[in-house]
């Protein structure tokens, strides 16, 4: 199954093994180096260290409680680190508000479903380009000149992010009343819609069935292929992480297991380990 | 007078300041979900501070429309500096604290409010400067067509200052429900209120946020002081009036700007009704409070039959 889930969308010359450089030696976008994080006595992340390499698609796994979460949380702000650093684009940070992660070009999405419920499709992407708008706010509230030169301008891009989602039909309707499948869709447009640079998806196919997961792996690679966007992702389903991914790190109990390919990651004793539950 | 009109119309008014007041607390749930006791006291302080600016003035012989305009200007800036102080101080620490250790924050809030307002005006109550403002005053006595002028039939006293109240209190309610509809700020506004982490991961700063509500929530207060202390006096005791946004809050829902507005609606009309009404029915000094209860009275009945309100989302959780 995992086989032909995805790759009879994927065009041959797009595929990693074929592509000049591999993923290991592309350009460092993200580095997170010697990171722990811990909530009173709870050690969720312990000195964690790998990097995300521009272009690439890159799988976090592991098992339930591993730290997974907590690094994407790291990453974009909303936790931070007692130790290590991250550095993005070449700037090395501990402390970074949520603002300025989304500021710099992180955008993502979430592992149970954060959509504005009351909102419809298109004002939820449309507050994905809250960043992108530069007029103040008067000029806003008299909806006229140049911030409706703007707003139109932003939906412009909105209705191509709608277009690419294929999500036409449930512009007008309130997120809260979509199927949870479409949920996570629009969820996806609206981290699009900020045009990020790097895109953390937090488990994007919990909960569907397989045709649902076909569409979203579909998206991911396209978002990758064509808007050339640098994605990593926190996934259970090992056949679409083996399929989608270019590079993969495990964790467990809070600790880098291993990191590699996934055929690499695939015959490593530690993750077969960490997975079967041997007893040490 | 023809005294139910004259009832009817009279609760209107009233009904649309309740709203005014309900609006400053619909204002900051929906932001932060927090239930801000200090609304009613910020409606004190801000009319306190526009009375006491005023006197000041008055006191260097700057008076009349353009010292009053002043005064407001100035009120405003001590409003915004307000917000900038409860973002600050209170309501950063406290982010991702359970909404009851908010909730009692605005408690301490209130007291620091009052404690503030004593020792900077004192505790004597003032008078509204309303003419100054270039509020009308005065009332005419109009007769409804159809009616004859015959004995009391048709006649409906009019306060000027009831008719400005509810133009006024019309315009900000219709102003803030289209900034929340139309503009950047309203749509993060609408998205803080319905998931603070999504609204983070797009790049939404809620600091900037929570002083932009608390600062609308201020000039709500500020509207809602003028109007009341236009109609008694400018003093503590005014916070009482806030208490009288719970009813309403219960009727419309915490969490909807048209629900403030009927369930202000109904409390007010019900208000003045029960007092024409049920107070002659009820024997005993029960009857001569009607007015007091009445509207918590209604809000049981609500609570019992529709807990959401009219217009408030109903939560429907998954076990």
């Amino acid at each position: 199954m995992a086989d032909t889930l995805v790759s009879s969308d994927r065009s041959p010359d797009a595929a990693p093994e074929t592509e000049p450089p591999a993923a290991a030696d592309r350009e460092v976008l993200l580095a997170v180096s010697n990171v722990a994080l811990s909530f009173g006595g709870v050690k969720a992340i312990q000195g964690v260290s790998f990097d995300i390499r521009k272009g690439e698609i890159r799988a976090i796994i592991g098992p339930n409680g591993a730290g997974k979460t907590s690094m994407l949380n790291c990453i974009n702000g909303f936790y931070h680190p007692q130790e290590g650093t991250i550095t993005f684009k070449g700037a090395t940070r501990r402390r970074m508000r949520p603002y300025e992660a989304a500021s710099q070009g992180i955008g993502r999405t979430f592992q149970n479903v954060a959509l504005f419920k009351g909102m419809s499709t298109l004002d939820n992407i449309m507050a994905g380009r809250t960043l992108k708008m530069k007029r103040g706010f008067f000029w806003h509230l008299l909806r006229h000149g140049p911030a409706m030169a703007e707003e139109k301008a932003h939906r412009h891009k909105v209705e191509e992010i709608i277009d690419f989602l294929d999500i036409q039909a449930i512009r007008r309707t309130p997120v809260g009343k979509l199927p949870y499948g479409l949920q996570k869709r629009v969820e996806l447009g609206r981290a699009l819609a900020m045009e990020p640079e790097l895109l953390l998806l937090d488990e994007p196919m919990a909960g569907m069935n397989l045709e649902e997961k076909e569409d979203m792996s579909r998206f991911i690679l396209d978002v990758n292929d064509q808007l050339g966007t640098t994605i990593a992702l926190i996934e259970h389903d090992m056949g679409v992480v083996m399929d989608l991914s270019d590079r993969v790190v495990v964790l467990d109990h809070g600790e880098l297991i291993a990191d590699g390919t996934p055929a690499e990651v695939q015959a490593n004793q530690n993750v077969i380990d960490a997975y079967l539950g041997v007893s040490h | 007078m023809d005294l139910l009109i004259q009832t009817i119309w009279e609760g209107l008014v009233a009904g649309v300041l309740y709203a005014l007041i309900a609006l400053g607390f619909v204002l900051i749930f929906k932001a932060s979900s927090v239930f801000n006791f200090a609304q009613g006291i910020m409606v004190v302080f801000s009319a306190l501070t526009l009375v006491g600016t005023y006197e000041a003035l008055a006191y260097r012989e700057i008076t009349g429309f353009p010292a009053a305009m002043l005064a407001l200007i100035i009120t405003l800036g001590v409003m915004y500096v307000l917000a900038l102080g409860i973002e600050r101080i209170v309501l950063r620490p406290l982010v991702n604290q359970p909404d009851i250790i908010l909730f009692m924050a605005t408690f301490g809030l209130t007291y620091l409010l009052i404690g503030l307002g004593e020792a900077i005006f004192g505790g004597a109550p003032k008078t509204m400067i309303t003419s100054e403002l270039g509020l009308p005053t005065g009332s005419t006595t109009i007769t409804l067509p159809g009616m004859g002028p015959g004995g009391s039939e048709g006649l409906v006293l009019i306060q000027h200052l009831d008719v400005a109240a509810a133009v006024i209190a019309t315009i900000m309610i219709a102003s803030l429900a289209a900034f929340f509809q139309y503009t950047r700020v309203g749509r993060a506004l609408r998205a803080v209120a319905d998931s603070h982490k999504a609204a983070l991961s797009v790049g939404i700063s809620l600091n900037h946020i929570w002083v932009i509500v608390w600062f609308t929530a201020g000039i709500v207060a500020l509207v809602t002081g003028i109007m009341w202390g236009a109609r008694s006096d400018v003093s503590f005791a005014l916070q009482i009036i806030a208490l009288k946004a719970l009813p309403v809050l219960i009727l419309g829902g915490f969490t909807s700007i048209p629900g403030a507005i009927v369930g202000g609606l109904i409390i007010g009309i019900g208000e003045k009704l029960g007092e024409l009404y049920l107070a002659p029915m009820i024997l005993g000094s029960m009857g001569k409070g009607v007015e007091s209860w009445i509207a918590y009275f209604i809000a049981l009945g609500f609570l019992m039959f529709r807990p959401q309100g009219l217009f408030g989302d109903k939560i429907i959780e998954r076990i």
